[in-house]
């Protein structure tokens, strides 16, 4: 059996005031059924826009190329309309702060049931029973006054759990959580990214967790993309990406991360700051910020080279070799 | 004429906006009651010594050329609208009375002004009623449509459409399509309120068209209603205009959000993410606009009410105006004060319909 | 990537076709009106043709209930209707920087006061109050002009307090009083590049409104007095004769000329400002 989605080569472009600039740069990966897989970067290296190509909810001016074949079907060459009866039915999507996704004016009961209710044509209290169950799902005490209520009455933590069980009301194959957790408190993240698990095994979920956060990866994610200027910099399961990684820009990422043994003298950041939108240097994007920049770096463009089991990286083996 | 006019309240009707003080909607109006009614002295005080300071003598203008010249009947002028008093106790009289429902006699049609008012006013509150739907209807749609297809074609035509709107002499959109509706082709009845001929329903609001409903006379109604459509839409050619160029802007604003985004990504047909996850947030700087544009639709009638010979609120104004009657200038503005208040408790009211979280916190 | 990143942001707001037509119309009436008497085929009070003549070859616009020809009096009704708004429209503007610098400049109940007026004055229609400023000082032309000045500087307070107040605590204006500068000093030199775009953009837009406001006065009878050739007034000659088209007719379409181009102008200006500014300046 094939992957649920397979990306290949996905190139977006989008409108700048100078001229179409390249956001995503061939990037492929596979996301099988009942899989988490994570894409991590910094911002602007192209996860959200990958997100975004693969709904069809690029803004207006932007321009895609490659292929996002998804139950067979290539969404990335859909027309409007069918990619409409994809969206929010097979492939759901969670987005950042729960406090902005959902909306402020309408009641959670119009918010859950309104796309059940066009995608699967339920009626009023058939949806209304559906939404109720949902958010037993998502662990929304009293889901029966819930449905009643605003956005505003929730907290955080409680409005992206309301945010999930949206996504999940139509019973989508896949679902795309883009920084499912960056908006909300540390204790708090945890629940949400457990219910992920949860919801993962119980309905044979796929999902998509793209997030800057390798601590979230490492919590969630059953294989890794690391993403940088647009392209892939490593892709690997998970354990091997976050324990012997082979890209200098993921190790870069592994060591700004706080440990909670070591003080601020183990945290050590990248220097330099990612590419801007059209910006990205030529050869390997990483090349001006990298401690192990050979000449070759400047002109040539790294291709991903299997460095262990489904474990690639776009660098070349050498510089890394012994130090892992 | 008032498109400076700037509307009060946030545009960013889709960002988190703080609390409003005074927490339950009880105690809110009752502050805004509480500031109504300052305005409304406020005002009385600015057009009763705007009245003082002009060199204009009302004894003057509304006394013939004779008897200007007889110092008795001069006099007895004065004493009977108490002009011989000094100032300041003129207008604690005044105010005392108004309290008490007395507007005073009007110097230039010899009648008590609340019954004046009371027969003009509803005149052109209706045709401002009916006017500022029109353009509610037609400006928001249009300005949707100008909004969801920014900077192609159609938003350009809507552009031009709307500036040409706010920039069109009201009187002479009023001419023209006098000339047009009525005298060249006949489509729309002319002036006044009612066919010639026609008597006026019995009076239970002033509004011709409740009053005939009320009263079951539906010829009546429907000569009312004809009447109405001339001029109503003479006045909504400004307000469109305005309307319009609000409306996109705000939904342009409520468009970039992140609940936009998701109510695409649930798959829901554009037509329902425009419908109710834009407009309904885009509203709550539209009904604030819409607030404006009733006053400006107030202004308007004020022009146009001669040409369709429509005995409202600005053809009263103007004949106090150039008679310098007193108290008809005084009773006027307290009424266009007491109108542009109400209209702002409304839209008030209606940002609570609206936004639930006005309602909740 | 925002969706504010659109084209039309970047560009300059000259090179948008519709504040050239604009800027185009408005470059023909100033010429119209200085050259009024070579333009015009006739006097603007010259009544020396047959009342209420269609237009012809002989009289294009036609002629009106004095015999007067009606182009000729269009034409020199530039030179009553331009001068006077741009006067008024500079009266306006100073008047309500001045409130509106003080206002924000020294705040408390000086700020109280002078905001609480122009409340006032906004909360009524602008047609009945200048009509009622109008109607007491004496239906001249003068006092028409005065009555739009006296409701059209509250716009001017307000933005300029709003500018005032949230520059007033920049770094810049405070590094400029610890150097030791009078506060008028540095409202004047620091505070003025930041005020002066917007103003000039409101003022732009305010123009329009100032010539519709000037001829409606003018129309009611309360500004130009015959025979002054003036817009509103022609007008008001064609709703008296309105089954003559032509006498009405024309004289708007000057009105709806000149505000449609002032129009054009100040809304591109007005989008080629920074977005919050902006929205202060809608109407």
């Amino acid at each position: 059996m094939g992957a649920l989605l397979e990306v290949e080569d996905l190139t977006v472009w989008l409108a700048t005031r100078r001229g179409p600039r390249m956001a995503v740069d061939g990037l492929s990966f596979q996301v099988d059924s009942g899989e988490i897989f994570g894409i991590a970067g910094e911002s602007g290296s192209g996860k959200t826009m990958t997100a975004m190509a693969l709904l069809g909810l690029l803004p207006h001016a932007a321009r895609t190329s490659g292929r996002a074949m998804f139950e067979g079907r290539d969404l990335l060459a859909m027309r409007p309309r069918q990619l409409r009866d994809v969206r929010g039915r097979r492939i759901a999507m969670v987005s950042q702060d729960p406090s902005t996704s959902l909306h402020p004016m309408l009641s959670i009961e119009t918010q859950l049931t309104e796309h059940m209710r066009h995608h699967l044509g339920l009626s009023r209290s058939a949806a209304r029973g559906r939404a109720v169950e949902l958010l037993d799902t998502v662990r929304i005490p009293d889901p029966e006054r819930a449905l009643g209520a605003h956005p505003a009455q929730f907290s955080g933590g409680m409005r992206q759990r309301i945010a999930i069980a949206v996504a999940l009301a139509c019973e989508p194959r896949l679902l795309l959580a883009d920084e499912p957790t960056t908006a909300l408190d540390v204790t708090v993240q945890a629940g949400i990214l457990r219910l992920l698990h949860r919801l993962r095994a119980e309905r044979d979920l796929a999902v998509v967790v793209i997030t800057h956060d390798l601590g979230v990866m490492s919590a969630v994610a059953d294989r890794i993309c690391v993403m940088y200027g647009g392209r892939t910099a490593e892709v690997g399961p998970r354990e091997r990406v976050l324990t012997r990684p082979r890209h200098p820009y993921t190790r870069g990422l592994l060591d700004a991360l706080p440990h909670p043994e070591g003080g601020a003298a183990t945290l050590r950041p990248i220097p330099g700051s990612p590419p801007s939108l059209g910006e990205v240097p030529a050869g390997c994007p990483f090349h001006p910020r990298c401690g192990y920049a050979v000449p070759d770096c400047r002109t040539g463009r790294p291709a991903p080279v299997l460095v262990g089991p489904g474990h690639a990286a776009a660098c070349p083996p050498d510089p890394l070799e012994g130090d892992a | 004429m008032n498109s400076a006019k700037q509307p009060r309240g946030s545009t960013g009707a889709g960002r988190r906006r703080p609390a409003r003080p005074g927490g339950p909607l009880l105690w809110f109006l009752g502050r805004r009651l509480v500031a109504a009614a300052l305005l409304c002295v406020g005002i009385t005080l600015v057009a009763f010594v705007l009245t003082q300071l002009v060199p204009g003598d009302p004894a003057a203008a509304n006394l013939g050329q004779r008897a200007i010249g007889d110092p008795e009947v001069v006099a007895a002028f004065r004493a009977k609208y108490g002009l011989d008093q000094p100032v300041p106790v003129q207008y604690l009289t005044y105010i005392g009375n108004v309290l008490q429902g007395n507007f005073g006699l009007s110097q230039q049609s010899h009648r008590p002004v609340a019954q004046d008012l009371a027969e003009y006013v509803p005149a052109t509150i209706e045709l401002a009623l009916f006017a500022i739907v029109l353009s509610l209807l037609v400006g928001v749609a249009l300005g949707v449509v100008a909004a969801v297809n920014r900077d192609r074609w159609p938003d350009q035509v809507l552009r031009v459409v709307s500036l040409g709107g706010v920039s069109m002499p009201t009187f002479w959109v009023a001419l023209v399509a006098f000339y047009l509706l009525f005298f060249k082709f006949g489509l729309l009845p002319g002036g006044g309120r009612l066919d010639p001929g026609m008597s006026p329903p019995p009076y239970a609001t002033g509004f011709y068209t409740l009053d005939a409903a009320l009263a079951g006379q539906w010829d009546v109604l429907s000569s009312a209603a004809g009447h109405l459509v001339l001029p109503s839409l003479v006045l909504a050619v400004y307000t469109v205009g305005m309307l319009m160029r609000f409306t996109r802007a705000s939904v342009l604003e409520i468009l970039g959000n992140d609940y936009v985004r998701a109510a695409r990504a649930k798959g829901l047909p554009e037509r329902v993410v425009i419908l109710r996850h834009v407009l309904r947030p885009a509203m709550v700087a539209i009904i604030t606009v819409a607030g404006v544009a009733f006053g400006s639709l107030l202004s308007g009638a004020v022009l146009v009410e001669n040409i369709f010979s429509w005995p409202g609120l600005g053809q009263y104004a103007y004949r106090s105006a150039v008679n310098l009657d007193l108290p008809g200038i005084m009773g006027v503005s307290i009424v266009v004060a007491a109108v542009y208040i109400l209209i702002n408790l409304l839209v008030d009211l209606l940002y609570g319909v609206i936004d639930p979280r006005i309602r909740l916190t | 990537m925002t969706r504010k990143d659109s084209p039309r942001a970047a560009r300059s707001p000259w090179r948008q076709p519709l504040a050239l037509v604009g800027a185009a119309f408005i470059v023909l009436w100033v010429l119209v009106a200085l050259l009024a008497p070579l333009l015009a085929p006739q006097g603007p009070l010259d009544q020396l043709s047959p009342k209420l003549l269609e237009p012809s070859a002989q009289h294009l616009f036609g002629t009106d209930e004095l015999g007067r020809d009606v182009l000729s009096r269009v034409i020199y009704g530039s030179r009553v209707s331009l001068p006077l708004a741009f006067l008024l429209v500079a009266f306006a503007a100073v008047l309500g920087c001045a409130v509106g610098a003080v206002a924000g400049f020294f705040g408390g109940w000086v700020d109280g006061a002078l905001m609480r007026l122009a409340d006032l004055v906004f909360a009524f229609p602008g047609i009945i109050l200048a009509m009622a400023v109008a109607a007491a000082l004496g239906p001249q032309l003068r006092n028409a002009v005065l009555a739009v000045v006296v409701v059209s500087w509250p716009s001017y307070a307000r933005l300029v307090r709003g500018l005032v107040l949230s520059a007033r605590n920049a770094e810049y204006v405070a590094a400029s009083r610890l150097l030791g500068s009078s506060s008028v000093r540095t409202m004047l030199v620091d505070l003025r590049p930041n005020i002066a775009g917007p103003v000039l953009v409101m003022a732009a837009l305010d123009v329009g409104n100032a010539v519709l406001l000037l001829s409606g006065l003018s129309f009611l009878g309360l500004g130009a007095q015959p025979p002054t050739a003036e817009w509103g007034a022609m007008v008001a000659a064609g709703a008296a004769n309105f089954d003559r088209w032509w006498v009405g007719l024309f004289p708007g379409l000057c009105i709806l000329t000149v505000v449609l181009a002032f129009n054009f102008v100040g809304d591109t200006l007005r989008d080629a400002l920074d977005p919050r500014t902006a929205r202060a300046i809608r109407g």
